[in-house]
């Protein structure tokens, strides 16, 4: 758990980066910084491992004062992982995953262990990239390497600065879903700084939007969508947000909500969509007009019924206006 | 040609005995001129206003024509009775080669990236464990190159140590002006040129050698 006590932070000359910033992060949770550059969202994440120093107020990690701490053993017990160029060349990728254990003394055997289980998690073969170099890796196998050396020693708390923005979107989102999956193991207390509205909505538990070093609205993203505080936040969420609400739901939601069309048998020009799709995408599909039908299945491919643009509008209307938000992630 | 096979038949031990005077003398230079240019080149990164004072004084000492500036040493190292001879040489030396060493080092660690930097402080090394493990191999191609310069610089500047009575492959060339003994001073330039082209060989293997393999490209 990380407490944000009226945390600020005023540069030599008076420039505010971040002001009187209030808000806590659950144990287990990912809690994204979002917002427009300048607004001091990565001086905030930067002032937990004390890159940055804090000026007033102050930042509690699992209850101890971070300033408290030895800073040293206060970063080793952080997890952190930033954009690009991390990874240390000069060593090899064991190396680079190993470090933080290694400056604690872990012994050699532990180690070892360690670095092939985190491998396994991310899907490589320990065995097969543990002697190269970072440079003989892909951008998106480096940026896993870089968030495994995180998770090394098992740091209760990580920190993670526009982690995967130097990625195409493809790859982007492939990562996205495995870290989302890594979290559901290991259950950090995570601090992620984003400017993508979209990785916001789909990472978070809880989003803090900020605007000079303000908190605008601290929230779930479905509230922040569909219930913005002010017109900062209205505007930076865009004319879209409520399209940017249905990626929270999959079609099981509205199933469970609204239910699903009868199929109709006579259609021939039908294609299938699982049930776990979220909306948004479900969305776009049909508004592509790839099929005159879109029938819904489950794992076992049963035909679960069909879904149209009226049910997505109907489900988005019960959600918006009827009733108080229900979240789904995954 | 037979001129000469009769001249390096007479002369032949006298210049290896006179290489290897001239390399320990290059050599101890070097070693104690690494002793004080890196650290120092080092300690600069920390303190922005003292590095560009401590880089110009190196910069005039290297435009300080070589001659004069063993002729410095003469009058100083009196005092102490060590006018001439090694002493006043070696430490000449070990002034010509501080700009090399000393700016290439500064450099060197100044453009190890800042987010390697960053990430290194982050994950919780110490000052001395992120110079050690991440700033000094990332920056040692470019500190070794300052290095192989110095080492370079010196071998030829050592050629004017003769003139002060040090010794070393100047003594040929020195006294090949005096008699007009061409051989001798073609023989010392050579020789010279050579020994220059040996240590610059071996310091290019090291650096090729413990350069981590991926910066080298």
């Amino acid at each position: 758990m990380i407490t944000f006590d009226h945390t600020t932070k005023t540069y030599e000359g008076g420039v505010t980066a971040v002001n009187g910033v209030d808000f806590t992060v659950e144990k287990g949770n990912i809690v994204v910084l979002l917002g427009p550059s300048g607004c001091g969202k990565t001086t905030l994440l930067r002032m937990v491992n004390r890159l940055e120093t804090i000026s007033d107020g102050s930042i509690t990690i699992d209850g101890e004062d971070s300033m408290s701490l030895d800073q040293i053993a206060l970063r080793r017990k952080i997890g952190y992982v930033i954009q690009s160029n991390g990874l240390f060349p000069n060593m090899t990728i064991e190396e680079n995953v190993m470090i933080v254990p290694d400056l604690l003394g872990w012994k050699k055997k532990e180690k070892r262990e360690r670095f092939n289980k985190l491998m396994e998690m991310i899907g490589l073969s320990g065995e097969k990239f543990g002697k190269r170099y970072p440079h003989e890796l892909s951008g998106g196998q480096q940026q896993r390497i870089g968030v495994i050396r995180a998770l090394a020693a098992d740091p209760p708390v990580m920190l993670m600065d526009e982690p995967f923005g130097a990625l195409d979107p493809i790859i982007r989102e492939k990562i996205q879903d495995e870290f989302l999956q890594i979290q559901r193991e290991v259950k950090k207390t995570i601090l992620f700084v984003s400017h993508d509205i979209d990785e916001a909505i789909k990472m978070a538990d809880k989003i803090v939007l900020l605007r000079g070093g303000e908190v605008m609205q601290y929230d779930t993203p479905s509230e922040m969508l569909v219930r913005p505080k002010n017109e900062f936040v209205r505007e930076f969420f865009g004319k879209d947000r409520a399209i940017k609400s249905l990626s929270l739901h999959t079609i099981k939601t509205l199933q469970e909500v609204i239910g699903l069309a009868n199929i109709d048998d006579t259609i021939e020009d039908t294609i299938t969509i699982h049930v776990r799709h979220d909306l948004r995408n479900t969305l776009s599909m049909l508004l592509n007009q790839e099929a005159d039908q879109v029938v819904v299945v489950d794992d076992d491919d049963n035909r679960l019924g069909a879904i149209t643009i009226d049910l997505v509008q109907k489900y988005l209307h019960f959600e918006i206006k009827a009733k108080p938000t229900l979240v789904q992630k995954g | 040609m037979d001129k000469w096979m009769k001249f390096l038949e007479v002369n032949a031990p006298r210049i290896f005995d006179l290489a290897i005077e001239h390399t320990i003398l290059v050599g101890l230079a070097i070693l104690v001129a690494l002793m004080i240019g890196v650290p120092l080149g080092i300690y600069l990164t920390t303190n922005d206003y003292l590095a560009e004072t401590v880089l110009q004084i190196a910069s005039v000492m290297l435009t300080i024509p070589s001659i004069a500036l063993f002729g410095i040493m003469i009058p100083v190292f009196s005092i102490i009775n060590q006018g001439i001879g090694f002493v006043p040489a070696f430490v000449a030396l070990v002034l010509y080669s501080q700009l090399p060493i000393i700016r290439n080092t500064y450099t060197a660690i100044k453009n190890v990236s800042p987010e390697m930097r960053d990430a290194a402080k982050g994950l919780g090394m110490k000052t001395s464990q992120r110079l050690l493990r991440v700033e000094i191999p990332n920056a040692f191609p470019i500190i070794m190159a300052g290095i192989r310069t110095a080492v370079v610089l010196n071998i030829g500047i050592g050629v004017i140590a003769a003139y002060i009575g040090a010794g070393g492959l100047g003594v040929l060339i020195t006294q090949g002006i005096s008699r007009g003994d061409n051989y001798l001073i073609i023989s010392g330039s050579i020789a010279v040129a050579i020994l220059a082209m040996i240590a610059d060989g071996i310091l290019l293997f090291i650096q090729k050698r413990y350069t981590p393999k991926s910066i080298a490209n």
